[in-house]
């Protein structure tokens, strides 16, 4: 085979896989636009057939579905500054050489051991019970306030500023607090918007918290209400009002239209992720 | 001493509210772990219930198809292990050979995407396509002449189903990584290998594979942590009672006996038998990692 077929091939190739991975959501995008009859006779492939913005209507109508959308915006605009801030003050001190701080290797350990093993599904429940915030917005922020792995990353990351310019800080006076807000955040910002970003990723998909540590579905959050009426088909959380609906735009339509929307602040954040991406990924593991 | 002590102090502090919340949120659940060998009442919580030695791990021993359970998550664990390894580092090698930096750069940035979706939303769109009757994956092996297969629903299927949208999902991630390798790849290796006589196959074979290896190396240690996850989020949104004999894995059987069923001892018997033999596998990749390319997680 001659080096040009080889080419023609290998872009053919690429083209078809990324083609066939963004293939399902087409589908289900196009069907979330179309009319239910089109849908139900199995015509719509990768175009809306019938094109009517019905079953968004429905769907951006629906309180249990607006409200669980709030409980997940609030979620990240309070479980990221939480989980940034802590994350921050944690990787600093641990970033620092031994000489400057005893118990840096101590307390390493301390925040890695988690990473190694756990109590498993039953004693965390039990523990978040007993600590009175289960059925409350806290479930969601408190438990996961500590993302460890993201502090290994930034730790090693504050470890490549270079010790001269926090030095030179300290011996004009300025304190710790004042060498990390001043010196080490604002160097690292790079790495702080690409944690900010996965941050925001973790809380806007995460559902299965929501799922067990709240009793009252009308605390869920939006991702914990759609695994039960989409992918669990709970029919108690479906109001007789909204089934009188279905008829007419079709289980099938309405759900794909709530899985866009769900998707939306992802699509928002995604060309930010695009970005920083790259560096995140080879920051944290291509260290040797 | 004192004014050293006192200079650390900020330090400290500083890890002081994360410290304590790791105390609560995570070690506390780890004390916990007594409960395997207790038989939980509601009202003497987790640490005073009464004893009951090792018999929820008897009971656990003498589960029906706890043997297959744990076949189940090794099996498809295992799969999406070497999957999340070749997948990879061949899309790597394509990729790195078309030179359009545009359409690189558009490749990457579709097949990247489903990682930052959640199973929640994955499994809306793959309950829709996968269906026998409405699916427009079967009704293209329909007009193909290939009958309809039940790929959610037939337990021979199942793990199949789940190991392929496991990779359609993460193979994006892992490929940026070995992109990232192969961008740092010397091209004078090239330029000699090329004066050399090598043509464009024998430098894959000679220069690019060997400059991969340390980090093939690298990602293969550490998933071997990952032995025991099946990936609980994807078969809890996936799966069903129909395909339990080959889909049904550790985390998702602790899921049903401890929050369905209530049965808090043994679910943490279950659970404990898992986070055991994960640590051991954790504990030896990095130790692997470390020894044999120079890996620290910190």
């Amino acid at each position: 085979m001659g080096r040009r077929a080889f080419v023609v091939m290998n872009y053919l190739f690429l083209a078809a896989i990324a083609a066939a991975c963004l293939f399902p959501l087409v589908n289900v995008l196009a069907i979330s636009f179309s009319a239910s009859s089109a849908v139900g006779a199995g015509e719509v492939k990768l175009w809306p057939i019938g094109f009517n913005l019905k079953s968004y209507e429905f769907v951006l109508g629906k309180p249990e579905f607006a409200n669980a959308f709030l409980i997940s915006l609030e979620r990240v605009a309070v479980g990221v500054p939480v989980n940034m801030l802590l994350t921050i003050l944690v990787a600093y001190p641990l970033s620092r050489e031994r000489k400057d701080f005893r118990f840096r290797n101590a307390y390493a350990w301390y925040f890695v051991v988690t990473i190694l093993f756990s109590g498993g599904l039953i004693p965390w429940y039990m523990t978040i019970k007993s600590t009175g915030i289960i059925d409350s917005f806290w479930a969601l922020i408190l438990p996961g306030a500590v993302p460890v792995f993201n502090v290994i990353l930034l730790l090693n990351f504050f470890k490549t500023i270079p010790e001269e310019i926090e030095e030179a800080a300290l011996m004009d006076g300025a304190g710790r607090w004042q060498a990390l807000w001043k010196i080490a955040v604002p160097l690292s910002a790079p790495a702080i918007a690409t944690l900010t970003l996965f941050c925001i990723v973790t809380h806007w998909n995460s559902w299965f918290e929501g799922l067990i540590l709240m009793n009252s579905p009308d605390n869920y959050p939006l991702q914990s209400y759609l695994q039960t009426v989409i992918v669990n088909r709970d029919m108690s959380l479906i109001s007789a009002a909204e089934l009188a609906r279905w008829s007419e735009i079709s289980d099938r339509t309405s759900k794909a239209a709530q899985v866009f929307v769900a998707m939306v602040p992802v699509l928002l954040v995604y060309p930010f992720l695009q970005k920083y991406f790259a560096e995140g990924i080879v920051m944290g593991s291509v260290k040797g | 001493m004192r004014r050293r002590t006192i200079r650390e102090l900020p330090f400290h502090l500083m890890i002081l509210p994360g410290f304590l919340l790791v105390l609560v949120y995570s070690y506390f659940p780890m004390a916990g772990i007594m409960m395997a060998f207790e038989k939980l009442s509601p009202t003497k919580g987790m640490f005073l219930s009464p004893w009951v030695s090792w018999k929820n791990f008897e009971y656990m021993l003498h589960l029906p198809g706890i043997a297959g359970v744990l076949w189940n998550t090794v099996f498809i664990a295992g799969m999406k292990m070497a999957m999340g390894i070749v997948v990879p580092v061949t899309f790597a090698l394509m990729l790195n050979e078309a030179r359009n930096r545009l359409f690189k750069r558009s490749v990457q940035t579709i097949i990247y995407f489903p990682h930052f979706l959640s199973w929640v939303i994955l499994s809306g769109i793959l309950i829709d396509i996968l269906s026998p009757s409405t699916g427009i994956v079967n009704a293209a092996l329909g007009s193909l002449g290939i009958p309809s297969v039940y790929f959610l629903g037939d337990p021979d299927w199942f793990p199949f189903t789940l190991v392929i949208s496991d990779v359609w999902k993460e193979f994006g991630y892992g490929t940026i990584v070995y992109l990232a390798a192969l961008a740092g790849i010397n091209p004078a290796l090239y330029e000699a290998a090329a004066i050399d006589g090598a043509g464009r196959i024998r430098q894959t074979w000679n220069v690019t594979l060997p400059s991969l290896l340390p980090m093939i190396m690298l990602m293969s240690i550490l998933s071997l942590g990952n032995v025991l996850n099946a990936g609980f989020e994807q078969v809890f949104n996936l799966y069903s009672a129909q395909v339990y004999r080959t889909g049904d894995i550790i985390d998702t059987l602790v899921y049903r006996i401890g929050v369905e069923n209530a049965n808090y001892g043994v679910a943490t018997a279950v659970g404990l038998f898992k986070s055991v033999v994960s640590f051991v596998m954790v504990g030896t990749s990095y130790l692997l990692a470390y020894r044999l390319t120079n890996y620290r997680i910190f």
